[in-house]
């Protein structure tokens, strides 16, 4: 039994994983929540993740949730195939991890805020509200800042290798700023812009981008 | 080499390091005292550390590190096979203890520091409480709540039978939510949190940290 993904292209927590695992070259079986339907509520599904939440990893007798546990887990595991995205050193590794909660702590809340309310809401069928908009993409800007700052001195968020701590910013920016229409605040800024357009050219992304609705 | 922790023995995410370093017996640092009342954390100096000017920051020799859970990460690493295995021994132990420690991170942190802000940051500021905060906070954390007291029916710590990085994550947080906040009965209406808490907040390394707060 090799590695199962329960999640749904319609997540970019589990988008994150999927990608991870073309990175590292490693074959997986997905198997689709829907969460339309209301799957991930069910109790055989909250038997495995009991906050009802997408994605979740089985390995052999191991069921893991959390996309950023699952991340870690198997790059830590496939260490050596694929791309090293945990860097070469214990140092790269403090400012992978550091970027990766960075992009957890502030990153994600005003992203997340952001899509849920330019492309969540709408495809429900329901209005956008404008002040939050306004609001969470003000706390956004600070935070792209820091990144053009980042961007100028190094390649990537972690040095000058792409790590997990750039990948995980696929699939939420994936969102922002091809489906929400809110890529200016990337245009604007130089480096964070040759960062996103470097990233989102690669192979995963583009592989598993293809197969999602 | 001596390790630099910049922080503040008060601040929750110093604690998380802290308690951190005194469990893996780790006795070579210091604390480099940020005072955050006289703003130092958003001088140019301090941002040159720390970008988004938040504390903690870890310095050790040419490593730089902020954002508390990946401070204590890279410690646990370092120290690996001294004082408490907070990744407890196994692959598997590992995994599990970073999943919880996310939990944590995306569905514990956000209402609970919500709440800690109002009813207890803000007063010592001087400013006023926001009560509708706390009221739209307290269900989201009651309900995180309802699902840790499943698990802990089943599970002595949240990665297993072994107290981890994971539960020392809650211990600041939960610290101002119980004991500052007026915020207990959330945790001693559900009995196996009850324990949980009792038992981590107990621990050694944590009451001295909280001395140190103290001082």
């Amino acid at each position: 039994m090799g590695i199962v993904v329960l999640g749904s292209y319609l997540s970019p927590y589990s988008l994150r994983v999927l990608i991870e695992l073309e990175e590292l070259v490693v074959d997986y079986e997905l198997k689709p929540v829907n969460i339309k339907q209301g799957e991930h509520r069910t109790p055989e599904f909250l038997k495995m993740q009991p906050f009802g939440q997408v994605p979740v990893l089985q390995d052999d007798d191991l069921t893991l949730f959390e996309s950023r546990a699952i991340t870690r887990y198997l790059a830590e595991k496939f260490d050596g195939q694929g791309t090293p995205l945990l860097g070469k050193s214990m140092k790269e590794k403090a400012l992978v991890n550091q970027w990766v909660e960075v992009e957890s702590q502030n990153y994600d809340r005003p992203l997340i805020a952001i899509v849920e309310q330019v492309v969540w809401k709408p495809s429900w069928g329901k209005t956008t509200n404008e002040e939050i908009v306004a609001a969470e993409m003000a706390k956004l800007e600070k935070v792209l800042d820091v990144y053009e700052a980042q961007l100028t001195k190094h390649k990537y968020l972690a040095g000058d290798f792409f790590s997990l701590a750039d990948l995980g910013h696929l699939p939420g920016t994936h969102l922002l700023v091809n489906i929400g229409k809110k890529g200016a605040v990337f245009a604007d800024r130089p480096h964070l812009n040759a960062w996103w357009e470097d990233i989102s050219s690669r192979p995963s992304f583009k592989k598993t981008m293809a197969k999602t609705p | 080499m001596t390790l630099i922790v910049h922080g503040a023995p008060y601040s929750t995410c110093t604690q998380r390091i802290l308690a951190t370093l005194v469990e893996l017996n780790v006795e070579d640092y210091k604390i480099e005292f940020v005072d955050l009342r006289k703003g130092v954390h958003k001088s140019p100096d301090f941002l040159k550390l720390q970008p988004f000017g938040q504390i903690p920051v870890l310095q050790d020799g040419d490593i730089t590190i902020f954002e508390s859970r990946a401070i204590v990460r890279y410690l646990c690493e370092k120290f690996a096979g001294q004082g408490t295995p907070l990744l407890g021994k196994t692959v598997k132990d590992k995994a599990l203890v970073s999943q919880w420690l996310e939990v944590e991170s995306q569905n514990y942190n956000p209402a609970a520091s919500l709440i800690v802000r109002e009813k207890v940051f803000a007063p010592r500021m001087g400013a006023p409480s926001d009560e509708s905060v706390v009221a739209a906070q307290t269900p989201k954390l009651e309900k995180t709540l309802d699902v840790y007291e499943a698990h802990l029916a089943k599970s002595k710590f949240l990665a297993g039978d072994f107290f981890s990085l994971a539960d020392l994550s809650h211990l600041p947080y939960t610290n101002l939510l119980v004991n500052a906040a007026g915020k207990s009965d959330l945790i001693s209406s559900r009995p196996h949190v009850s324990a949980w808490w009792n038992a981590i907040s107990q621990r050694p390394a944590f009451q001295k940290v909280l001395a140190m707060a103290k001082q």
